[in-house]
């Protein structure tokens, strides 16, 4: 459906830009662009990055599922391996507390004036880019690093060999139930 | 042996959840207090400061566009029917990190053509404008607009928790948010997605991908995040 439109770059470069508007407002309404509210999330003191992530997953997931079953959209999962998901995510967190933004509030707190985001976060981004391409890449090719233990585009229903529909349940319960918890201890 | 499979597998994927209960469960009932004597009082400090510098942003206002802050349920809700929009309109999962790789890109080739076009990796995400380009670029407009609005936009170096912790040094910051910035970004190109692209996209369409990526960041962020605030 709608391959016309997903075909005209023009109009999806104005796209993106449009739906890019909504996704920076949403962040600097949610107040996660805030350096304090992702630090205070990684020493656990303050629970609003985890609600905000959570709501847009459990929002997320049924709808783009029904669109998928209509035909409306195809998914894109991305293929994942222990040696590039998981170790970097884990140099990941280690910057994200070092920061105190992830790639996407980064550019969202530039916004909101917080200059160490841009001075320091968005600079130390693009040469930390330019390492891994020129540096690190290469070399974690060749050493097949990035491809160690990989399990390519798999799902969790399909990993667990469960229906979509009941993993989506699953995963909706389990976020009221975490919600319900947050609010009930006031975190 | 399917049973036990399906079981076995069933009883991995739920220990994630088990655990993160248990250490909820730990936390309310008191077991673990992450520091809450030194955080209370910080918390208030920065409270109060804030009030005195902005009381209108502490007057209840009813419009969404100028308060300052939303319920992070209805914020994220928001993000949550956008990533609809762009999977139905543009075919595409919202993220962002390959969007600074290209940048990154962008911004040496006027080093020298070869220097980009010879780099597998460039090969792989060319130093172009697409649509996750444009799409950081309105988030950028995005959250200006939202703090405009609500009277929360000013330029800041040292965020007032930093502050607390390391004191109102803009240097120092600066110096450790670069740091921040490089490990950042090589560990979300590492990854293949940060926050948004494995975080929430990829979560949010139940790639086991997404959510060890979740887990994994969140496990080495938090471990990082009081090592830090240890030594401040």
């Amino acid at each position: 459906m709608l391959e016309n439109l997903h075909n005209n770059k023009k109009i999806q470069l104005a796209l993106g830009f449009l739906l890019g508007i909504p996704f920076g407002f949403f962040l600097q309404k949610g107040q996660v662009t805030r350096y304090d509210a992702i630090f205070g999330q990684l020493i656990l003191q303050d629970f609003t990055v985890v609600k905000v992530m959570f709501t847009a997953i459990l929002v997320g997931m049924p709808g783009v599922y029904i669109m998928r079953r209509l035909g409306w959209v195809v998914l894109h999962i991305k293929p994942g391996a222990v040696g590039s998901t998981i170790v970097g995510s884990l140099i990941f967190g280690v910057g994200l507390a070092l920061l105190g933004y992830c790639p996407g509030t980064a550019m969202g707190a530039v916004g909101q004036g917080s200059l160490d985001a841009l001075f320091g976060g968005v600079a130390g981004m693009i040469a930390g880019a330019m390492v891994y391409a020129h540096v690190l890449y290469p070399r974690l090719q060749e050493r097949g690093i990035l491809s160690k233990g990989d399990f390519g585009k798999l799902t969790v229903p399909e990993w667990l060999d469960i229906d979509n529909d009941a993993a989506i349940l699953a995963f909706i319960l389990f976020g009221m139930f975490l919600f319900t918890f947050f609010e009930r201890f006031g975190i | 042996m399917t049973i036990i499979r399906v079981i076995s597998r069933f009883l991995l994927a739920a220990s994630c959840p088990l655990l993160i209960g248990a250490v909820f469960t730990l936390y309310a009932a008191g077991f673990i207090s992450p520091a809450t004597a030194a955080l209370e009082e910080t918390e208030s400090t920065i409270a109060s400061d804030f009030q005195h510098r902005f009381p209108e942003a502490f007057q209840a206002s009813s419009n969404p566009f100028t308060m300052k802050r939303w319920s992070p349920y209805a914020a994220g809700a928001g993000i949550g029917v956008l990533s609809w929009l762009a999977f139905l309109l543009s075919n595409h999962p919202l993220g962002v990190s390959t969007a600074i790789a290209r940048t990154s890109g962008m911004i040496e080739k006027p080093l020298g053509e070869e220097r980009v076009t010879e780099k597998a990796y460039y090969q792989k995400f060319p130093p172009e404008i697409d649509w996750e380009w444009m799409l950081v670029a309105g988030l950028l407009v995005g959250a200006f607009l939202s703090a405009v609005l609500s009277g929360d936009f000013m330029p800041e170096s040292v965020p007032a928790m930093w502050e607390q912790m390391f004191g109102n040094s803009a240097a120092l910051r600066l110096l450790v948010a670069f740091i921040g910035g490089v490990v950042v970004i090589i560990g979300a190109r590492w990854a293949g997605g940060c926050t948004s692209g494995h975080g929430i996209s990829g979560a949010l369409q139940m790639a086991v991908s997404g959510w060890l990526a979740i887990f994994s960041f969140f496990l080495s962020g938090i471990v990082t995040a009081f090592i830090i605030y240890g030594l401040g």
